[in-house]
C-alpha cells in the first residue's frame, strides 16, 4: 500500500499576539511547527504501515524552502519518502490553487491508495485543501475521520458529525481528513532523527511537477484578501471580587431572576 | 494580482516588514531592501505603509472573466437537512441571504438535496426563499460528499448563481469544497460576517484567521459563483411568514451510486444537551482540573433546568471530556442566552466561539484572565466554591 500524507508548516497560532498600536500580528519569537492536525494524519499513516507490512508512507508539503524542517520531522517519525513542493510560482495560492499544485506533485508519485490530510490547518482554518486535492485526483474524500480499518482494498472509516458519528465504507483509493482524536502522534525516534539529519531534500519545482502554469499562485486563485484587521476589542462588564463565594453567587442568581433569565 | 517592489525606490526602512500579517516580507541581508516570499497574498497592507511608494499591486487584465461573471445572477443558500430535518443554520442563512439579495436586487433561492425531502420546501419559502431548487434522488438519501457535490455542481452550471452560501458544518464544509473545484470558483471558509458591495456586485466575506487573532475580508473578484461557508449562530433567522410560497424547481439528475457507503449512524449525544443549539451553557476549562470535576458543572447545568455542558480546547485536549462539547475556533460556535465559563482563561480561540452569547458569566481565580474582558458579570473566585454556591442558590 502507498499512503501519501500532505502536511503544512504553520506558525504556532497559540503564540501569535496582536500589537495594539500597529494592529498587526506580532510574529517575533513565534515558532514554525507542523500543523497539529497533520501530525494526526501522519500518525494514522504510520500506524497503518505497522499493521500492513510493505506499506510505504510519502509525506508531501508545499511551502518555502524552510518547510523542509517538517519533512525531516516526518522522516524522524518514520516516513519513507518526502516531497518539498517549493517554487515562487506557487506564491499567494489560495485553497483552489494549493489543492491543484499538491495534486500535480502527488500525480508524480507512485499511485497512492490513501491520501491523508489533517482536518484543517491552524493558520487558515479552511478545511478545504483536502477535499480539493481529492477532486483533482478523482478520488472520494471522507472528512473529519477519527478511525480507519483497511482490509481487502476497502477502508472502513468513522466520520464525526456535530453530535455523533457514522461508520462508512469505501473502496481504495480514497482521501481522508483526520481529527485530533484519531490518535496520539509519536515522537521522532533516535534512529529516525539520525536518518533525518542525513537527508538532503531537493525541492520539486512547478516545472518538475508538470503543473499548468496558468493554474498556479496568486493569479490563478479565485479569492483575494482585501482587508486584514484585528477583531473589535471586547469590553467587559462588572467584576466582583474579594467577597464570600456564597454572597457573590446569591447576588448573581438574584440578578438573573430579576432579568427573568432563569 | 501580485506585489511589485521597486528596488530603486526602496530605502530599506523596514516599515512594510513589520506590517505584513503573513510574515511574507523580509529585508535582504546584502542591502536591507525588501524581499517577498511565497506567503504573500497581495492583501496590500504593506502598500499603504510604504513611505516612498516602492510597493504596488500589479493588476492583471481580467476583462474577459468579468464579462463571463455578468451572466451569473441570484443568491443561493444550501438547505442542509439531516434525516429529513432542516438544520438551524439554513434558516439563519436565509435570513442574512434575504438582506443581501434585496440589496443586490436579486432572487434568493434555496437548494434542497436529499431523498423524499420535497416537504421541506414550504418551510424554506416561509423563512425567505423565493425559489427552491430540489434534487430528490436515492443517491442523496444519506449524505456523502461525492453525489451531493455532483448535484450541486450540476445546478450551479445550469442556473449560474452569483453567490452560494452554505453552513460551515461538518456536511457543508465537506462537500462545498469539492463543488468549488468542480465549478472553478473561489470559496471562503467559515465566515462570521457577510455583506455585499452593490456597485461591484461582490460578496464581502469576513472570517477569523490565525486562531481568531486577526479578521480577514475576502472577495472573489472574477470567478462565479462567489462561495462561502458560514459559521452557525452568527446570523439570526427571519420570523417565518406562514403561507408564504415560491417557485419549486425540481431538477431530475442522473447521479451515480455513492462510492462511500454509510454502514451505521451513531448519535453520541442522545442523553445530553448539544451545545450547538443550547439556550444555557455551562463551560469548563483548564481550571476544572480533572474529568470527575465536571460533575460540579453538571449539577449547575441541572439547577438551570437542563443546560448544555461546554468545554474549552484545554479541557478537551487534556482528555477530560469529548470533543462534541468543545466551544471555539476549532469547536462549535454558540449563542446561548446565558453562558457560564468556569475556570476558562479566555484565549482568543475560545472567545471567537462564544463572545456573541446574550449574557456571559465568568468564574475564574485569576482576576486578570482575558475571559473577564468579554464577561457581562465576572466573579473572581475559586470555581470549586463559587459553582456549588451558585447551584445551591438556584435550587433555593
Amino acid at each position: 500500500m502507498h499512503i501519501v500524507v500532505c502536511v503544512k508548516q504553520v506558525p504556532n497560532t497559540t503564540q501569535v499576539r496582536i500589537n495594539p498600536e500597529t494592529n498587526t500580528l506580532i510574529r517575533d519569537g513565534v515558532e514554525s511547527i507542523m500543523n497539529p492536525f497533520d501530525e494526526n494524519a501522519l500518525e494514522m499513516a504510520l500506524q497503518l504501515k505497522e499493521k500492513h507490512p510493505g506499506t510505504k508512507v510519502t509525506v508531501v508539503t508545499m511551502g518555502p524552502p524552510q518547510a523542509a524542517d517538517i519533512l525531516k520531522e516526518a522522516v524522524g517519525r518514520g516516513a519513507d519518502a518526502v516531497v518539498l513542493l517549493s517554487d515562487r510560482a506557487f506564491a499567494g495560492s489560495d485553497t483552489w490553487a494549493t489543492s491543484y499544485a499538491l495534486s500535480t506533485a502527488i500525480g508524480k508519485l507512485e499511485k497512492p491508495d490513501l491520501v491523508l490530510f489533517g482536518k484543517q490547518a491552524i493558520d487558515g482554518d479552511t478545511a478545504q485543501v483536502g477535499p480539493g486535492v481529492a477532486v483533482w485526483l478523482g478520488m472520494p474524500c471522507i472528512t473529519y475521520a477519527r478511525a480507519i480499518e483497511i482490509a481487502d482494498g476497502e477502508a472502513t472509516v468513522e466520520r464525526l458529525y456535530e453530535d455523533g458519528y457514522e461508520k462508512l465504507a469505501v473502496s481504495l483509493p480514497c482521501a481522508l481528513t483526520v481529527l485530533k482524536e484519531a490518535n496520539v502522534p509519536r515522537m521522532a525516534s533516535l534512529r529516525g532523527k539520525m536518518a533525518a539529519k542525513k537527508l538532503v531534500i531537493e525541492p520539486m519545482t512547478a516545472e518538475m511537477s508538470g503543473a499548468d502554469p496558468a493554474k498556479l499562485g496568486l493569479n490563478a486563485s479565485p479569492t483575494r484578501v482585501v482587508k486584514i484587521f484585528s477583531p473589535p476589542p471586547k469590553t467587559g462588564g462588572v467584576k466582583w471580587q474579594g467577597e464570600e463565594p456564597e454572597v457573590m453567587a446569591q447576588r448573581l442568581v438574584d440578578l438573573l431572576r430579576e432579568r427573568k433569565l432563569v | 494580482m501580485a506585489l511589485k517592489i521597486d528596488l530603486d525606490l526602496c530605502t530599506g526602512c523596514g516599515a512594510c516588514v513589520a506590517t505584513c500579517p503573513f510574515g511574507a516580507l523580509s529585508q535582504r541581508a546584502e542591502d536591507g531592501k525588501v524581499d517577498v516570499n511565497e506567503a504573500c497574498t497581495a492583501c496590500g497592507a504593506c502598500v499603504d505603509v510604504c513611505p516612498v511608494g516602492a510597493l504596488t499591486l500589479e493588476v492583471a487584465d481580467r476583462s474577459a472573466m468579468a464579462a463571463e461573471a455578468e451572466q451569473y445572477r441570484g443568491l443561493w443558500v444550501y438547505a442542509e437537512q439531516r434525516a429529513g430535518q432542516l438544520q438551524d443554520v439554513t434558516l439563519e442563512l436565509l435570513g442574512q441571504g434575504r438582506t443581501l439579495a434585496d440589496k443586490l436586487g436579486v432572487e434568493l433561492s434555496a437548494v434542497l438535496l436529499g431523498h423524499q425531502v420535497r416537504g421541506l420546501g414550504d418551510k424554506l419559502f416561509e423563512y425567505g426563499a423565493d425559489k427552491v431548487y430540489l434534487v430528490d434522488h436515492p443517491a442523496l438519501e444519506n449524505y456523502t460528499a461525492e453525489p451531493y457535490a455532483e448535484a450541486m455542481s450540476a445546478l450551479v452550471r445550469k442556473y449560474k448563481p452569483e453567490a452560494l452560501l452554505a453552513g460551515a458544518t461538518s456536511i457543508g464544509r465537506g462537500f462545498i469544497a469539492r463543488v468549488a473545484i468542480q465549478v472553478n470558483a473561489g470559496l471562503t471558509a467559515d465566515c462570521t460576517e457577510l455583506d455585499v458591495d452593490v456597485e461591484k456586485r461582490l460578496l464581502l466575506q469576513t472570517r477569523p484567521a490565525f486562531g481568531g487573532n486577526i479578521m480577514a475580508c475576502i472577495v472573489c473578484p472574477d470567478h462565479r459563483p462567489q462561495m462561502a461557508t458560514v459559521r452557525p449562530k452568527v446570523f439570526a433567522p427571519l420570523a417565518p411568514v406562514p403561507g408564504r410560497t415560491g417557485e419549486l424547481i425540481e431538477e431530475a439528475l442522473n447521479l451515480k451510486d455513492p462510492v462511500v457507503r454509510v454502514l451505521e449512524t451513531v448519535n453520541a449525544m442522545q442523553n445530553e444537551v448539544n451545545v450547538a443549539g443550547a439556550e444555557f451553557i455551562v463551560t469548563g476549562g483548564r481550571g476544572v482540573g480533572a474529568p470527575e470535576n465536571f460533575k460540579l458543572l453538571e449539577d449547575l447545568a441541572d439547577a438551570l433546568g437542563g443546560a448544555a455542558i461546554g468545554a474549552s480546547r484545554a479541557a478537551v485536549d487534556a482528555g477530560w471530556i469529548s470533543s462534541f462539547h468543545q466551544v471555539g475556533q476549532t469547536g462549535k460556535t454558540v449563542r446561548p442566552k446565558i453562558y457560564i465559563a468556569c475556570g476558562v482563561s479566555g484565549q482568543i480561540q475560545h472567545l471567537v466561539g462564544m463572545s456573541s452569547s446574550d449574557t456571559i458569566i465568568a468564574i475564574n481565580k485569576d482576576p486578570d484572565a482575558p475571559i473577564f474582558g468579554v464577561a457581562d458579570i465576572g466573579i473572581v473566585g475559586d470555581l470549586f466554591q463559587v459553582v456549588p454556591a451558585l447551584t445551591k442558590a438556584l435550587r433555593r
